[in-house]
């Protein structure tokens, strides 16, 4: 029952100055903290970008930009080492070609199929399939490469090495499928519904619609899916470093082993090197080449999808 | 006459190409199922070869009880799995905090200017910097300028700030899918925005962010090309101190500052091996990998679906 | 006709500044003449006042002026009406009141809305402070994802009340008040959204007057609802006059007919008339709220 007379009742619900007090200062102690919560990965780019900087400049101070840029022979930790980074970055591109050569196909593919194509239930049970298949350690698809695959192309090709960029490229290349298929797919599906329909008005094919009117609509997108992908491929480490050996070798040669910029980090990690050494700082000058290769994809990348976005 | 015939092969034109088209399209359709074949394929090959390769080993209790050993077939993963389960603990306690704060900060906080343009563009191009970039910040600043040695919580740092990103951007998703209505009677009802924000926006995107914060441990658990950045890569035959004991004060932190190993670290060491007999160890060890992030991702996947369901 | 369009131009003229016409416009007591033929008309209520609002303007971020020179009272513990065609700006100035268009970036206000008989200017307070006071029930039902019980309380929580005694009595107060207490009485404790749409609108309603409010703002609060539904909303604020002072916008002139006191019409951020209800929907005192009641217009 209610018993309680109307003015008392308000009393009682009417907040305290105390209450209002406290909770304007708990409001402001929050965005304080949630700001700087948000400024930490701020941080963490200074943070990476001054390490990389200032340890690439010791190594600077013993090796001439000059040697770095166009020595072909990587071999710091040998009695009269070598720093020229050609060996290094032959073995990064080669393995990412090849990686690109399977991923950006058959994303584009796969995605074209997911957006034009595929009832929604496929598509439905199909995300999370590649969901999973992008969830699975690099690790594992290291072994895979190396154990499986490997053997595998030994069988058609006589004479591959055990260590050869083929296998972990291929492998790669299927690791970064889903990415490749959700982010083209992404775009593709950002095209209007309107220009489909004009073209499908006009008699146009699905195919044809995917061709000439979702593409070139979506290229943006796309374009941006590709370089994120090529961003991924050369940052790539574990495949690699298991599957296509360690030895810096200046070749674009799929049959053969090379060692890419992060094996010989992993490399270098693994081995007892001092602090200080040159071999240390070594790292982090190839550290640096790889961190800006990246960073000059991901902004474009960052940009074009920015651009689908705004279109649209 | 010439009009009828004009009109017939009309006809049979429009049908040819009716037909083209169709077979285009079945022609796209089959490549595309090809695709999903070859994908669905590889992740059950890569599953069936690690699983018949280490069945021995997964069969073998000791394998679970062991830590690593010179022999291969008294080798186990003891150390490694406590350890990653260490490391996920210091990982999750960091970075779900840090993430979520950041994503809500981001999402209904910051004011359109030049402070939030830098952030937002800086957390899109962290989570494209490469894992092993992030070994090389905390080699440089970690373990030589704050000159702490290579521990649980170095490990559990590093691995924070490389899945940071992607626990901001799922908050943010998550927060953004919240009808704005929610928000407005909150607001209407005299709410702060502290109180707007954690009484009912962040229980209403429980599920994304939860989402979100397991898809991103489970990015943690498989990496390892930062914590072998960072000098891991170790012999590591013993645990750290229980974090809870019998005596007084029951909790200590004494294992957060311990050596370790984790399970990618230790299958990479086994698989760097030229040995055969510690390939079959490594093939067990991915199969426990991939059990666990895949189980982390479908629990992942189910909450989604889930929501998406009741919506 | 050609009164009409004699004014759309004037509100042309009107619209992009402040001209001594507008101000002539407000004055509270309009000179007398016969029906139908004044520009504008704002009746003074004889009854005791909950807030008055004097020369209201409101821009929005991108600078478009929403409201312009809005002068009316809100007469206490009774229902006002807002009507008006879609888009003449009844919601943006429902939300003046409530301040809800300080979510959003660079919004400007200018005038009074004098809350009485403290005589406060809600304008001058900071929003949390007016939102405190001045509740909303919205076009769509909007529960939280929540308990009954915990969506009745939800106000008392952000106030910061802890007893349970008040609580307990406050949500079985509020929900008789919303007509909802014997419907939910057994299941106070299932989420809100196993509730009927119509009983989700009353449930909100009940929110909104468990932390009783000066003043409640209704934005079409059976929009999103079925006949059935609608009859018992409108029932439920029958009941209401009286206890709790009510504006409303509407966009169903019969709706304000069949249960407001007084009723508004706004026109292009403007208000047209105000008056007793049953005054406005039969004696309209100007050309275009007639043409707009006749459905002439709009």
């Amino acid at each position: 029952m209610l018993t309680t007379p109307d003015d008392q009742l308000r009393a009682a619900i009417t907040p305290t100055p105390n209450f209002l007090r406290k909770r304007a200062l708990i409001d402001k102690l929050a965005r304080c903290i949630l700001f700087a919560a948000a400024a930490v990965s701020v941080f963490v780019t200074i943070g990476i970008v001054y390490i990389l900087v200032s340890e690439s400049l010791f190594f600077f101070d013993n090796v001439s930009l000059k040697e770095f840029l166009t020595s072909t022979t990587w071999t710091p930790l040998f009695a009269v080492p070598s720093f020229g980074i050609w060996p290094l970055l032959s073995g990064t591109l080669t393995v990412s070609a090849i990686a690109l050569s399977i991923a950006i196909p058959l994303g584009l593919l796969l995605a074209i199929y997911m957006s034009e194509y595929a009832p929604p239930k496929v598509r439905e049970s199909v995300k999370p399939v590649l969901e999973m298949l992008e969830g699975v350690p690099t690790i594992v698809y290291g072994y895979f490469a190396l154990m499986m695959v490997t053997p595998l192309l030994q069988t058609f090709i006589p004479g591959l090495p055990g260590f050869n960029m083929l296998s972990p490229g291929i492998v790669m290349g299927i690791m970064i499928l889903p990415y490749t298929t959700s982010l083209s797919e992404d775009a593709m599906r950002a095209v209007p519904r309107e220009l489909r329909e004009g073209a499908y008005a006009l008699g146009y094919s699905r195919f044809y619609t995917a061709i000439k009117v979702v593409i070139p609509a979506a290229i943006s997108g796309i374009t941006a899916a590709f370089i994120l992908a090529m961003s991924r491929a050369v940052g790539e480490t574990m495949v690699v470093a298991i599957a296509a050996g360690q030895m810096a070798n200046f070749t674009f040669n799929p049959m053969e082993g090379a060692a890419t910029i992060t094996t010989f980090i992993v490399q270098v990690s693994l081995g007892d090197v001092r602090h200080g050494s040159i071999g240390y700082q070594s790292i982090f000058a190839v550290g640096l080449v790889l961190f800006l290769m990246t960073l000059m994809f991901n902004v474009i990348g960052f940009l074009l999808r920015r651009r689908y976005r705004l279109a649209y | 006459m010439a009009t009828l015939n004009q009109t017939i092969s009309d006809a049979q034109a429009h049908a040819s190409l009716v037909r083209r088209n169709k077979n285009q399209d079945i022609l796209i359709a089959g490549l595309g199922m090809l695709i999903l074949v070859i994908a669905i394929s590889t992740l059950l090959a890569m599953f069936l070869d690690l699983f018949i390769t280490g069945l021995p080993r997964l069969q073998d209790p000791d394998f679970y009880l062991n830590f690593p050993s010179r022999k291969a077939e008294e080798a186990g993963i003891l150390s490694a799995w406590v350890g990653t389960i260490l490391v996920m603990i210091v990982t999750a306690c960091i970075s779900v905090p840090l993430g979520i704060a950041a994503g809500v900060y981001l999402e209904e906080y910051a004011g359109s200017n030049w402070v939030t343009d830098l952030i937002e563009i800086n957390v899109t191009n962290l989570a494209g910097v490469p894992s092993i970039v992030y070994g090389l910040l905390a080699l440089g600043l970690f373990i030589y300028a704050f000159g702490m040695s290579e521990t649980v919580l170095v490990a559990g740092l590093v691995l924070s700030l490389l899945i940071l990103p992607v626990i901001i951007v799922s908050t943010r998703e998550a927060i953004r899918s919240i009808p704005e209505a929610y928000k407005e009677a909150a607001i209407g009802l005299g709410a702060d925005q502290w109180q707007t924000t954690y009484s009912y926006i962040l229980p209403a995107a429980r599920p994304g962010i939860i989402t979100g914060a397991i898809v991103g441990l489970s990015r943690a658990i498989g990496e390892t090309a930062p914590l072998i950045t960072i000098g891991a890569l170790t012999y590591i035959a013993f645990l750290p101190n229980a974090p809870v004991s019998g005596d007084f004060p029951f909790i200590n932190f004494d294992w957060v500052t311990s050596p370790f190993t984790v399970m990618p670290i230790q299958m990479f060491s086994w698989v760097s091996r030229p040995q055969a007999e510690f390939q079959i160890n490594a093939a067990a060890a991915g199969v426990v990998l991939m059990v666990l992030t895949l189980m982390m991702n479908a629990i992942a996947i189910y909450i989604r679906y889930k929501v998406r369901r009741t919506d | 006709m050609t009164s009409f369009s004699k004014s759309t131009g004037m509100m042309k003229n009107l619209s992009s500044t402040a001209t001594p016409v507008a101000a002539k416009r407000t004055h509270h007591a309009p000179p007398p003449a016969s029906a139908g033929q004044q520009d504008t008309w704002l009746l003074e209520p004889t009854e005791d006042l909950r807030a008055r609002i004097s020369n209201l303007e409101f821009w929005y971020g991108d600078g478009t002026q929403a409201i312009q020179q809005l002068s009316m009272p809100l007469v206490d513990k009774r229902v006002t009406a807002l009507i008006g065609p879609s888009g003449c700006g009844k919601s943006t100035f429902l939300r003046c009141l409530n301040r809800m268009h300080d979510l959003y970036k660079g919004v400007k206000y200018a005038g009074e809305i004098t809350l009485m008989p403290e005589n406060v200017n809600l304008i001058e307070l900071d929003p949390m402070a007016v939102r405190l006071r001045v509740g909303m029930v919205f076009q769509k039902p909007n529960p939280f994802p929540k308990t009954i019980y915990e969506n009745t309380i939800a106000g008392l929580r952000i106030r910061g009340i802890k007893k349970r005694a008040v609580l307990d009595e406050m949500a079985e107060k509020s929900l008789r008040q919303a007509a909802l207490w014997d419907e939910v009485k057994d299941r106070l404790h299932q989420s809100a959204l196993s509730l009927s749409g119509g009983q989700q609108q009353r449930l909100c309603i009940a929110r909104a007057l468990a932390v009783q409010p000066d003043i409640l703002l209704l934005d079409e609060p059976t929009s999103a609802l079925d006949p059935i539904a609608t009859a018992r909303i409108e029932d439920l604020l029958n009941e209401l006059e009286g206890q709790v002072t009510i504006l409303m916008v509407t966009h169903n002139m019969q709706q304000a007919a069949r249960i407001s006191n007084y009723t508004a019409y706004m026109y292009m951020g403007q208000l047209v008339e105000f008056n007793e209800t049953d005054a406005l929907f039969t004696r309209p005192k100007c050309q275009r709220t007639e043409d707009y009641i006749s459905g002439r217009f709009g």
